[in-house]
């Protein structure tokens, strides 16, 4: 049977599998803990899902627990959220209290594996304050805070502040979204797993099965943007940019998003999006479950060109996703999108539905360039968003917390 | 004989320092009190991040002076700074500071203007590998240098002139314990300048100069 390692070999080459085995050497045998608030759903779930097993296999003693809290715990935290990234309302007092409570609890049952840990990654704000109930510890404790807390409500950031300055080192998806605190705050960015149902290779009846599914014609060109109905992600701009197109290629434009039901907003902005689209038979609006990722894999994959028009944006994973299957992206010139697209290269940049539909028409028209720019698209996912890229951080983080280096690991 | 050269990688890790800056004055500020790291790493660690072409500007500094503060002057000037022409990073750091302030003083709107994106400083660790590969002869090593990793080229080209004595790089370094004997080989490559160009071009470099090598040493 082939080990994960093995597998991943085959996609980023032995060199890089190599360098992740000699950092793990050093590591061998340590107990190292990853604590979240879910199993299932969210980002950082499809990363534990795979970074634990990879780290147990490279002979770490790794582990993963959840919290677990009632109600009124997580209407807290999901405020929590909202305001961290740069929502303006108060959490109340009783609130607040209620998520320390619930913290302590969780920690009086996750004790043992807490105590004996030589290192624990503490994921998000959910279980940040279980620091607090262990003031005198052997291990090392990280904060990896996956939101953007560049511009934070601040009376909340405050609150939350005092618990993560606690912690030994913090992990941040880009320098913007950090602020500052009183220990290493390493910066890693977001990675995508080649081998999970959004991103593994599909065979070719699966494609077929996508165009019956959803009523695409094969023959002409498709448009997709991917994500929630949101207006940050302009899906109006989407909409209208398609149209500025259609008056000179028969182009199909799917819009797909995950189920937004317990948001408001979200089911507003779909209704808009709705109206916009109107009877035209080829806007295909598709509420997609959240967790419908070989669907949303397929879309991607029968797609010409990967819209990510967003006005604001965190990272937008999606961008390498898309990326991942030789698709170029014509993406918002926000947040991390800019990291991902670059420019006349992976892909366009744009500011207006305008810009959006003159690199669309540019693209369709220059089919090789489109080819190549698809290509360079995965290579660059290739060598920048790859989940082993964000193994081999969290390792040398780890290395250098363990072992208290500077500026220089050496690994001789 | 010289001990055999012993082929490494590397990785670098960014760290954020909390430190930005949102005007000129603030970058003048903050360049003052920031890491000497974080100057080597806004000089020299994109070389390590992925580039499809040569960038318009070589450093990180000049860069955000064009596309935020959109100032062609001073990123004119400041991509000029060669960090290879200055002895140590506290040189280079009075350097980039002098030359702010130089342009600041020709203006009195440049130094409040307010930049669209600010310029976090960063700083990094490098994680230093062993690839089980040594070389026992310049001709050996002039075999292992087509296949080098592009971290390996950053390590013993780069990184080197922070660890070696007169601040040179791995390769001529090793070929000086030779003596005389690949004079030409050691003073090719210590001619190459390895700012202006990309880590691949420098990979390319160091295969001419010791392809350009290979009759010498048949001579010999």
């Amino acid at each position: 049977m082939t080990t994960l390692l093995e597998q991943f070999e085959g996609i980023v080459g032995p060199e890089n599998i190599d360098q992740l085995r000699q950092l793990a050497k050093l590591l061998e045998g340590k107990r190292v803990l990853h604590v979240n608030s879910t199993k299932a759903g969210g980002g950082v779930a499809e990363i534990l899902h795979r970074i634990v097993p990879l780290m147990r296999e490279l002979g770490i003693d790794a582990q993963w627990e959840t919290i677990t809290g009632d109600d009124d715990f997580f209407q807290c935290t999901k405020l929590m959220h909202n305001t961290l990234q740069g929502k303006r309302m108060d959490i109340t007092t009783a609130l607040l209290r209620h998520y320390e409570i619930i913290n302590r609890e969780n920690f009086t049952m996750l004790r043992s594996s807490l105590e004996d840990a030589d290192i624990v990654f503490i994921h998000d704000p959910q279980p940040a304050a279980m620091i607090s109930s262990l003031p005198s510890r052997r291990g090392k404790w990280i904060w990896r805070c996956h939101i953007d807390v560049g511009h934070p409500y601040r009376p909340v950031w405050t609150f939350l502040r005092k618990y993560v300055q606690a912690y030994d080192a913090s992990v941040w998806s880009l320098s913007e979204f950090a602020q500052r605190l009183p220990h290493p705050m390493y910066l890693m960015t977001p990675s995508i797993d080649p081998l999970s149902d959004k991103n593994c290779e599909l065979p070719r009846e699966e494609l077929e099965k996508t165009y019956e599914r959803w009523g695409l014609d094969p023959f002409r060109p498709i448009i997709t943007q991917i994500s929630r109905f949101d207006r940050f992600k302009d899906p109006l701009g989407v909409i209208y940019a398609y149209r500025l197109v259609k008056e000179f290629v028969p182009i199909q434009l799917v819009l797909a998003g995950g189920g937004a039901t317990d948001d408001p907003e979200g089911q507003e902005v779909y209704s808009e999006v709705m109206e916009s689209a109107g009877d035209d038979p080829d806007i295909h609006i598709l509420m997609l479950p959240p967790d419908d990722n070989l669907t949303i894999n397929a879309l991607q994959r029968v797609s010409d060109i990967v819209l990510q028009k967003s006005l604001r944006e965190g990272f937008g994973l999606t961008v390498s996703e898309a990326m991942w299957k030789a698709k170029p992206v014509i993406g918002g010139d926000t947040g991390g999108i800019r990291l991902q697209v670059i420019n006349y290269h992976t892909g366009f940049l744009v500011n207006t539905p305008e810009g959006a539909a003159l690199r669309l028409r540019y693209l369709l028209k220059h089919r090789e360039t489109l080819k190549a720019m698809g290509d360079k698209a995965r290579e660059f996912v290739r060598e920048n968003f790859l989940i082993t890229r964000n193994l081999r951080e969290y390792l040398t983080l780890m290395v250098a917390i363990a072992y208290g280096a500077n500026d220089r690991i050496e690994l001789l | 004989m010289s001990e055999p050269f012993v082929i490494r990688d590397c990785a670098l890790i960014a760290i954020a320092t909390g430190q930005s800056a949102q005007t000129l004055m603030g970058l003048r500020d903050k360049l003052e009190i920031v890491p000497e790291s974080s100057i080597y790493y806004h000089f020299w660690g994109g070389l390590l991040r992925s580039r499809f072409d040569d960038p318009e500007y070589q450093n990180d500094f000049a860069m955000w002076t064009r596309h935020a503060i959109h100032d062609k002057t001073l990123a004119e000037r400041l991509a000029l700074v060669n960090p290879t022409d200055y002895p140590d990073l506290e040189v280079l750091r009075r350097e980039l500071v002098d030359l702010i302030e130089e342009r600041m003083d020709e203006s009195e709107v440049l130094p409040w203007i307010k930049a669209l994106q600010s310029f976090h400083f960063i700083r990094s660790q490098i994680v230093i590998f062993d690839t089980k590969r040594v070389a026992a002869t310049p001709e050996e090593l002039g075999e292992h240098v087509p296949h080098l990793s592009l971290g390996s080229i950053f390590y013993h080209f780069i990184d080197a002139r922070r660890r070696t004595h007169l601040g040179r790089d791995d390769f001529t370094q090793w070929l000086s314990g030779f003596g005389d004997e690949h004079y030409l080989l050691t003073e090719r490559i210590s001619h190459i300048d390895p700012y202006f160009i990309t880590l691949m071009e420098l990979r390319e470099e160091l295969i001419h100069a010791f392809r350009q090598n290979a009759p010498e040493t048949e001579a010999l």
